[in-house]
């Protein structure tokens, strides 16, 4: 077991390590990045301060692997635009995008484990076909739309709830519904899948004829081994959650990763992106290494295979 | 039933705690609080490492500059300065106010100007936009309240540049802190100060009660400016519809006039700086030889419809212009240039005149995008296929200065400076996005660039522009307006400059 976590780990770096060499050389495809932050009408003055300051004169794989060293010795260096250090930056935004990922992954599997197994329960009949009906709606409507008609019901016309800002508890409700919305139905077809195939298993019918509660053989019996895979997608789901989260928090003006993330990409404030993207990265490598133990301890069939 | 009667008095508390943690408008004209949201994030709040308009409009709320433009006359009035006189070509002396006060107790005086001046025009002290400093050679101090400025070149546009983006520190603390310490704790000597500061997601500002009694910036009249950065413009509507914000600027017309409709709403549209352009490559080289033949440059202009571009697409507060210059900027004329009506028919004829009666070529574009879609659509109607390359600044950018651009869609906002210098030069003087290179219009635009007598200086650019105009190397469009919303209930002016003066702003 520790070889494979070691072995994981290690992949987890270099996946971490090639996704923010694409983001780099990525970023400077969009144009010359010394204009980009000097802005409109930028005299040549201008620019060669720029690129005199950020090092931005040097050959692109010498700017690569001199961020990539000091990343690797510790230091993250100074976000451009905002002048301050990017990992008191990066680090004062996490807390807020982990309370809507968590939150999220919270509201998500709060409406599809109900769902699934009711439309698993109630295969065929009309209350599967609404529950799919509605997983259907979740996952194809573009989350920001559905943020909007949120923002339209909530703040507007009711004006219940602040349309934007990390102040309270209440910000963070249309955000969570919002981006758990868009996550559930995965989750949904999941269970039910997963319970339609257990439901028709012989420990099932043994339970039942042992004359436990239909509560009893759903939950207890049913449910706990249909929820093996829904581990793997939780562990998946939260790093989707994490990156995720830009067009979320842009839209609400969330003051988390995701946003800081946006606002990193506008101004080309690349050492900040780097950080988020190597960040993102390397916290979606370990969840699914953690729900991979997560399932062979769940499963020991798994750690045998 | 039982859980029927606690899901619905769970909704009906559930509403009762939402409804009373809505904030009405009114609770903040009571507060005397101005909430203000913009979509962009100032990279610093110090000045000179800046370059966005939210940092300009915080910068003049919360600092001074020597000299104060008036808005509505273009009047040239003492602000920190009290006076000044122009020694020589390249000398200034200020005499300078008494009694002001910077917002952390600091006093005014020569030390702060002869500091703040300097250390600007340092190269090795990465100010960011560099034109608005590289001019000054050095600030010497003549006595306490007495300052000699001397500029490296003749250099006419000083006095603007002094009343405009060339704020001054208090030398003591800035010397402690340096612009990093400026960013975090911001102090000024202007009508607001600034009480909390977080970096990409607000700013609070509180007014001086100290601010001094002489400033041409009238006492500040709201109490608190709580400025939040936004970027998606429909949190911004839906914060002001919802009255969770009481001004927004940069509103899409088509956006402004829906929010005309709510009567809690007010919409303000005022002309900018900002001129919209097009640029033709006639350089040696370029991808679209056509350009070079005047008759097809004319011809683009004349299947333009400006007027009705103003009037459909722009918006209130725009205006077609002549030539490539904002009309107020000194040096600015139309007059003697060559002007092109809307004339398809023409258009068509010149085309084929010069033996290109169908083309097809790209544009390149950064902003405005249903403004370029209309124009690709006028020159689609005369024979002129236009493939749209919109791109991000920076890459358009380099499209232009590498000689791969063919036509361009550009805008302009001179830095709100209000003079030529600041505008047509940046164009046709060859720096990098001159893609027109004629040196008579260039020579013309340096002499004006290079003179302090008003009258060489206008007949300079005046002649400038004229060729421009005449031999057709752009189409001059029109002016951009801002639409700004705010809540009905807030005093507010909309200036050229963008400049929002929250030292103007009151309640009804």
């Amino acid at each position: 077991m520790l070889g494979f976590i070691v072995k994981r780990l290690g992949l987890a770096l270099l996946v971490a390590l090639a996704v923010s060499a694409i983001a780099f050389f990525l970023l400077r495809l969009s144009g010359d990045i010394a204009v980009a932050i000097a802005g409109e009408g930028a005299q040549q003055a201008d620019l060669d301060v720029i690129r005199k300051t950020y090092g931005l004169d040097r050959p692109l794989v010498v700017q690569y692997l001199d961020w990539l060293l000091k990343t690797l010795s510790g230091d993250f260096g100074t976000s451009i635009y905002f002048k301050t250090d990017v990992a008191t930056l990066v680090f004062a935004k996490l807390p807020v995008t982990l309370i809507l990922g968590v939150s999220s992954l919270a509201f998500a599997l709060a409406i599809s484990i109900p769902l699934g197994v009711l439309a698993a329960i109630y295969s065929n009949s009309w209350i599967d076909r609404l529950a799919l009906a509605i997983a259907v709606f979740g996952q194809a409507m573009p989350n920001f739309f559905f943020a909007l008609i949120l923002v339209m019901l909530f703040s507007i016309t009711l004006r219940w709830l602040p349309v934007s800002g990390s102040g309270s508890w209440l910000h963070y409700v249309m955000p969570t519904i919002a981006l758990g919305y868009y996550t559930a139905p995965a989750f949904m077809r999941l269970i039910r899948a997963g319970m339609i195939e257990v439901l028709s298993a012989d420990y099932i019918r043994t339970a039942r004829a042992k004359g436990l509660s239909p509560y009893a053989v759903v939950i207890t019996h049913a449910l706990r081994n249909a929820a093996v895979p829904v581990v793997a997608l939780t562990a998946v789901q939260l790093g989707f959650l994490l990156g995720g989260s830009v067009v979320i928090e842009t839209i609400f003006a969330l003051d988390g990763l995701g946003y800081l993330a946006y606002q990193s990409i506008t101004y080309k404030d690349f050492p900040v992106m780097q950080v988020i993207v190597l960040l993102l990265s390397v916290v979606y490598v370990l969840l699914t290494l953690l729900a991979d133990i997560a399932n062979a301890w769940l499963d020991p069939r798994i750690r045998v295979s | 039933m039982r859980f029927f009667d606690k899901a619905s008095t769970a909704l009906a508390a559930t509403i009762l705690a939402a409804t009373a943690l809505a904030t009405p408008a009114l609770a903040q004209k009571a507060a005397n609080t101005v909430r203000f949201a913009y979509d962009q994030a100032p990279e610093s709040v110090d000045p000179f490492f800046n370059n966005v308009r939210i940092g300009v409009i915080i910068g003049a709320n919360v600092w001074d500059t020597l000299i104060y433009r008036d808005p509505a006359t273009n009047e040239y009035k003492g602000q920190l300065a009290k006076s000044w006189k122009q020694v020589d070509d390249k000398t200034i002396e200020f005499e300078l106010r008494q009694g002001v006060k910077f917002h952390n107790g600091e006093e005014f005086d020569a030390d702060d100007v002869v500091y703040t001046l300097n250390f600007i025009s340092k190269t090795e002290n990465k100010v960011v936009t560099q034109g608005n400093v590289n001019w000054i050679a050095k600030a010497e101090k003549l006595d306490k309240y007495k300052v000699r400025l001397t500029t490296k070149e003749i250099f006419p546009a000083a006095i603007e540049y002094l009343a405009g983006p060339v704020v001054i520190h208090p030398n003591e603390y800035y010397e402690k802190v340096g612009p990093k310490g400026q960013n975090e704790k911001p102090v000024g000597s202007g009508p607001y100060k600034v009480t909390n500061y977080v970096p990409g997601k607000s700013i609070s500002l509180e007014l001086n009660k100290d601010y001094f009694k002489d400033s041409p910036k009238p006492q500040p009249k709201v109490g608190k400016f709580e400025i939040r950065f936004i970027p998606d413009r429909q949190t911004q509507m839906a914060e002001m519809l919802s009255g969770g914000a009481d001004l927004i600027m940069h509103v899409p017309k088509d956006q402004a006039d829906q929010l005309q409709t709510v009567p809690t709403l007010q919409v303000v549209s005022g002309e900018t700086m900002r001129i919209v352009f097009m640029q033709m490559n006639i350089q040696d080289g370029t991808p679209a030889p056509a350009l070079k033949d005047e008759r097809v440059r004319k011809a683009i202009i004349h299947a333009i419809d400006r007027e009705a571009m103003v009037k459909n697409i722009v918006g209130t507060g725009s205006r077609v212009i002549n030539t490539i210059c904002f009309p107020s900027q000194f040096g600015c004329t139309d007059e003697g240039a060559a002007r092109y009506a809307y004339d398809p028919a023409k258009a068509k004829a010149l085309l084929a005149e010069a033996g290109h009666p169908s083309l097809t070529m790209d544009i390149v574009a950064y902003r405005e995008r249903n403004q370029t879609e209309a124009l690709i659509g006028y020159l689609q109607a005369v024979g002129i296929k236009t493939n749209l390359r919109f791109l991000q600044y920076a890459a358009m950018r380099e499209q232009i200065a590498t000689n791969k651009a063919m036509l361009t869609h550009q805008t302009w906002g001179s830095f709100s400076v209000n003079d030529v210098s600041a505008a047509t030069p940046n164009y046709f003087a060859f720096r990098s996005e001159d893609i027109t290179r004629d040196a008579a219009v260039r020579d013309l635009l340096e002499k004006g660039n290079n003179s302090v007598d008003p009258a060489v200086r206008k007949e300079a650019y005046k002649a400038g522009l004229k060729i421009i105009a005449d031999k057709a190397y752009a189409v001059p469009l029109y002016s951009l307006p801002v639409y700004y919303v705010a809540n009905k209930d807030l005093n507010f002016k909309a200036y050229p400059d963008e400049l929002v003066r929250f030292w103007e702003m009151g309640w009804k």
